[in-house]
């Protein structure tokens, strides 16, 4: 049995449908990300597991227990960190945690030796108003505070949106300790970068699951030759490869453009073709997951 | 579970204390607005100057001038000319003029007599304020008849409020505004901003029921109201000289029970509104401007239309202010106002009862 069993869950509103029969299985300790831009259903799917929202379709099962029939026994032993800071600001580190202990009925001693690893950065500051915490402190105090009574399942939407890149780091080794004790941790991050950090992947986009598998299944999916080029013009680049033949996609990737090729695609000619642009350069590349996400979405 | 009730408390009492601002808004409006209405704001008659018009000044006249300069409630601005009647009052110089009959003397002694029946005193008022206008026409009149002429006609009495003090009046309304204010609007922000703030959402992923934190919530706002109720209480008698003949206790006791309706409003608020400036825009308007108009507090409900009398028997403030009014200056004990103490509590447990069947332990 799976940790979190997902079975065709739909949910709209108004007209518009934010999860569309979107099924799959986390098992028991994974560390599984959902990965997809704004918009893609990932806060939705998080609010009807942690039974805040009532499913229109399908069911799903959390820690063995229905989202529907017993969503109190769910709501006493998952740990969920929303989207946004959901702390309160005028209150320090120290008494919002002795709040959420108090909330779960458990003191933080006893669950000091699990949250130690991260609270212990924070607890200089347990005098402070945790409205005053920097972006990546609040972020600790949040997930020590979802920890405190030791949750079998951990849902964390978009932890680490808006925290600076060395704290997202450090963020993703908490993750992977935490996995160590057995918690699965189910998360969402719109950072493409982020998802190797994960055991599995769902690639998510406008309500749907575009494809579910390890960070390296994932990229081995892509099929194709993929290149990177350059050039003193950028732009002007971009419109005239698109325009090549044997060019499938041609989209811009960081400091260069990503070439998918086709069959037909002769790299000898097509640098002939543009050995009259400055500064052209072209390499080989090794795809990434946001090159997959790119295929699936355009499919 | 007995522990963690009390740490809802806490956490909700901090929630205020670090609040100063508000805190101290909340202990403060009562008070100003005790003050306010007790000495700044009142329907008595009171420094209103007055002019006088006459062709000659005879001993009569003079007397009645006289009278008129040494009363507290009129200032005397001396005599003008005809001409000037209308400039001094368009101008404000005056609130009225009284012009007297050129043969003023004589014609009171027929008037006394029975003889003459024409008037020999003409008064011209700025009715721009009625309320003004009318008890400064209605003084004015008697302080310048004089004592001899027409008092054996009636005996007058005012019970309860014999001087028709208007703080007497207004103690009981501005109970019934502020209680509201505090409790209703206060608790329904508070609520709604857990929902507005999203900590709503790690709330209710939790163990306890959403009821038992909104009723931890509604507990140091209820200790707020009564020391404000007390403030009060103690500003009516002390500072007012309001006489609570009726039984300090018995006031307190219905305070109480109002509070809890209040604070059940505040619950009813926060199902309804999504955000904090909905919920104070919901305890300011639908709330508030009910109980300043049809709730007696300003004007008395037997002069209020057909339509709104019927309405105004679903504004609680009514009934508390009534009742409160029948206690602190007509001296009833509590027994007396039984009808309005069921009335409120009816309300208490309907209100109550609607709003958590409506608190919603999922986000929709």
């Amino acid at each position: 049995m799976g940790a979190i069993e997902i079975d065709s869950l739909s949910k709209s509103y108004g007209n518009v449908r934010a999860l569309d029969s979107v099924s799959f299985t986390v098992e028991r300790g994974e560390l599984f990300g959902l990965i997809g831009p704004d918009g893609a259903g990932k806060t939705t799917l998080f609010r009807l597991l942690t039974t805040l929202l009532n499913a229109d379709e399908g069911s799903a099962k959390v820690d063995g227990f229905d989202i529907r029939a017993d969503y109190l026994a769910i709501r006493s032993r998952v740990g969920y960190m929303p989207g946004r800071f959901s702390l309160y600001p005028d209150l320090t580190v120290e008494e919002n945690l002795n709040f959420f202990a108090a909330l779960f009925g458990v003191t933080v001693d006893e669950s000091y030796d699990l949250i130690a690893p991260i609270y212990k950065q924070i607890e200089p500051f347990r005098k402070r108003r945790a409205g005053k915490l920097s972006g990546g402190m609040k972020q600790k105090l949040a997930l020590s505070c979802a920890l405190i009574h030791r949750p079998s399942v951990l849902f964390l939407d978009e932890p680490t949106t808006g925290v600076d890149a060395v704290s997202r780091s450090e963020f993703w080794d908490m993750l992977a300790g935490l996995k160590e004790r057995g918690i699965t941790i189910l998360v969402s991050t719109p950072y493409m970068d982020e998802a190797s950090r994960c055991d599995r992947i769902a690639l998510c986009n406008e309500g749907h699951i575009l494809g579910i598998d390890t960070p390296e299944g994932i990229v081995r999916g892509f099929d194709k030759r993929l290149y990177g080029i350059s050039a003193r013009n950028m732009f002007a680049l971009l419109e005239r490869a698109r325009r090549v033949e044997g060019v499938e996609e041609c989209y811009p990737f960081g400091e260069k453009h990503h070439l998918v090729a086709s069959e037909e695609f002769d790299i000898e000619r097509f640098k002939a073709e543009f050995s009259d642009v400055e500064d052209f350069e072209i390499v080989s590349v090794a795809p990434t997951i946001e090159d997959m996400f790119i295929k699936l979405m355009k499919r | 579970m007995r522990g963690n009730f009390l740490s809802f408390v806490k956490k909700e009492s901090l929630h205020i204390l670090r609040d100063k601002r508000t805190m101290l808004v909340v202990m403060l409006i009562p008070v100003v607005l005790m003050i306010l209405f007790g000495f700044a704001i009142s329907t008595e008659v009171n420094n209103i100057n007055v002019a006088v018009v006459v062709s000659e000044r005879t001993d009569g006249i003079s007397d009645a001038v006289e009278r008129l300069a040494q009363n507290d409630y009129f200032t005397f601005k001396g005599y003008i000319s005809e001409d000037d009647i209308d400039p001094w009052l368009r101008s404000g110089k005056v609130g009225a003029v009284v012009v007297f009959a050129s043969d003023f003397d004589r014609r009171k002694e027929q008037a006394a007599q029975g003889i003459d029946t024409k008037p020999i005193i003409q008064l011209i008022v700025d009715a721009s304020n009625v309320n003004t206008a009318g008890s400064a026409t209605a003084y004015l009149q008697s302080v310048l008849l004089g004592s001899a002429s027409q008092q054996a006609m009636f005996e007058t009495r005012m019970l309860f409020n014999p001087q028709m003090k208007s703080a007497y009046n207004f103690v009981p309304g501005i109970m019934g505004l502020i209680f509201i204010l505090v409790c209703a609007m206060m608790t329904s922000v508070s609520i709604v901003r857990e929902k507005e703030v999203g900590t709503m959402e790690v709330l209710l992923v939790s163990p306890v029921r959403p009821v038992k934190i909104i009723f931890a919530k509604m507990i140091p706002y209820f200790a707020i109201s009564c020391i404000v109720l007390v403030t009060i209480l103690l500003l009516a008698r002390y500072l007012l000289g309001v006489p609570m003949t009726g039984g300090v206790w018995g006031i307190f006791s219905l305070s109480l029970l109002y509070l809890m309706l209040s604070l059940a409003l505040g619950l009813l608020v926060s199902t309804i509104a999504t955000t904090q400036m909905a919920a104070l825009l919901i305890s300011a308007m639908v709330m508030m401007m009910p109980i300043l108009m049809l709730s007696g507090m300003l004007f008395p409900i037997e002069n209020l239309p057909k339509f709104f009398r019927v309405v105004s028997n679903i504004v609680p403030a009514r009934w508390y202010i009534d009742a409160v009014r029948k206690m602190m200056i007509q001296g009833l004990p509590i027994v007396a106002v039984w009808r309005n103490c069921v009335i409120l509590l009816a309300m208490t447990v309907a209100i109550l009862g609607v709003s958590l069947k409506k608190f919603n332990d999922k986000l929709e």
